[in-house]
């Protein structure tokens, strides 16, 4: 007797049905689209009020600075917010996915979204996609319970701690917080640790560069400090300009077609009303 | 790369750019020294003066940039003992050529450029592959920022119709100064997008009168 086969609907999460195709592929030769790493310091730590965020501002491709003034502090909710490490389309499609979740909860609940929300949502996300979604995230926020730091890995596994760094900077970072932190850091005090861990990342990290975002989150109000250092001028900046005359470049044929036909318009008296 | 057992190059990143003049020429290259994503040191010279009016810039593995350097270094110095006289540059272009492709199966992995005034005192830039392949030529640029500067020079250098003007005599005919300023805004430019170049940039200029170094910062991030 022949059972009846259900096909189940598919239920989310990585799909592993075209991996032995790609392994063939790759075998033969295929080269596997790149994709843009941001090569990143990102760091996060509670100080007495709340949480502070901090993040530099270059996205590479390979050895190439693709953006020198990206934005890596993602938006989440009003009192949470998240910085990204990792592949750019992973942090920005899983926090604005995750943020969109979390605004309908808000809906559903009447209240403030709580970090730990955020943090359920994206770890379960990333675990179902076995660590392919290429994002290592710091999340911090202020909610009803308190301040909140965590870490979040590509393959889902989190951690909650005082202060976080994460990125190709991370050792970078880590090593001037180790040096330097201390609880219940003042406001300005967290803000001026936060930019000098970024800065060491960025001047000792060639994956990291150009300048410095920090996001201070309090109880009921949070300050997005978007570019608050700028430690990498242009350093020479050439007098003499560039000019392109006509010739510069050699015409070595021109051909003209008009599109319209010219219309004569000849002056008519004009109409009687 | 790095995974199999047998690698035993590294590229230490870096940038070098020449401009040939009718009577000098510029050759610059950065200082800073790296592997991987970290930074070894910014204060590295990828800059040799082989003779009074020769010099050699290289990118690309330092460990064989500085064993080339000592070997033509020696080299020199046993041709000065033998012919009683220094090397020109264009001896010294054939002699750097004559070297690399002696190590043809085990290369040095150097991207040379080197520049400096020929017999009739007009400024002359050679460029070098990993082998030994060199051409003479008007400006060149080796290196990771390599790909991003030599568009800029071949719109602001090559002469108006590349068919007219054959490149073996393309010396620019910008000034001393203008072409120095030309370095300095392209270096600038490279250190942007480039994360292997930056930190300072050294500048040497050579003309009849002699050797000339200038420094001047660049990114440090």
């Amino acid at each position: 007797m022949e059972k009846a086969r259900v096909d189940l609907p598919p239920k989310g999460g990585f799909s592993f049905d075209l991996c032995r195709r790609n392994e063939m592929l790759t075998k033969k030769g295929l080269q596997l689209p790149g994709f843009r790493k941001t090569g990143t310091t990102i760091v996060g730590l509670i100080f007495e009020d709340g949480v502070i965020l901090g993040a530099d501002t270059r996205a590479t491709e390979g050895p190439i600075v693709a953006d020198k003034n990206c934005e890596k502090i993602h938006y989440m909710a009003p009192n949470i917010y998240c910085c990204g490490a990792g592949t750019a389309a992973d942090t920005e499609a899983v926090t604005d996915m995750v943020s969109s979740q979390l605004q309908l909860h808000r809906y559903a609940t009447r209240r403030e979204s709580r970090v730990i929300t955020a943090l359920t949502l994206l770890k379960s996300h990333l675990f179902s996609y076995q660590g392919h979604v290429s994002a290592a995230l710091v999340l911090g926020g202020v909610d009803i319970t308190g301040p909140h730091l965590h870490t979040v890995y590509p393959h889902g596994s989190t951690d909650t701690l005082p202060f976080a760094t994460m990125g190709s900077g991370s050792l970078a970072a880590m090593a001037v917080f180790e040096s330097k932190y201390k609880e219940g850091l003042t406001r300005e005090d967290g803000i001026q640790l936060v930019g000098e861990a970024i800065c060491s990342g960025i001047f000792n990290d060639l994956g990291s560069g150009s300048n410095v975002d920090v996001c201070v989150i309090t109880k009921g109000k949070t300050d997005y400090l978007r570019n608050h250092q700028l430690p990498n001028p242009r350093t020479y900046i050439s007098s003499r300009g560039y000019s392109f005359d006509r010739g510069h470049t050699e015409v070595l044929s021109t051909k003209i077609t008009p599109l319209k036909l010219k219309a004569e318009v000849v002056e008519n008296d004009a109409m009687e009303e | 790369m790095a995974l199999r057992g047998d690698w035993v190059y590294e590229n230490n990143g870096g940038t070098c750019v020449a401009i040939a003049g009718a009577d000098y020429t510029v050759v610059a290259a950065d200082t800073r020294l790296s592997v991987g994503y970290s930074i070894y040191t910014r204060e590295f010279s990828k800059i040799c003066t082989l003779a009074d009016k020769c010099v050699l810039a290289s990118s690309g593995f330092q460990g064989d940039m500085k064993a080339l350097q000592k070997n033509l270094c020696a080299r020199h110095l046993i041709y000065q003992h033998q012919q009683n006289k220094k090397m020109s540059c264009p001896a010294m272009a054939q002699h750097l050529s004559n070297t690399l492709y002696y190590k043809r199966f085990f290369p040095y992995y150097t991207f040379n450029i080197l520049g400096g005034l020929d017999n009739e005192g007009k400024g002359c830039v050679y460029t070098y592959d990993a082998v030994g392949s060199y051409e003479r030529v008007g400006y060149s640029c080796q290196g990771t920022g390599g790909t991003l500067i030599m568009p800029v020079l071949d719109n602001q250098l090559k002469s108006p119709s590349p068919l007219l003007l054959a490149a073996r005599d393309a010396v620019t005919p910008l000034s001393e100064s203008e072409a120095v300023d030309l370095v300095k805004d392209v270096f600038a430019s490279a250190t942007e997008r480039d994360i292997y170049t930056g930190d300072k940039l050294e500048i040497i200029i050579v003309n009849a009168a002699g050797i000339r170094r200038e420094f001047i910062d660049l990114r440090k991030d």
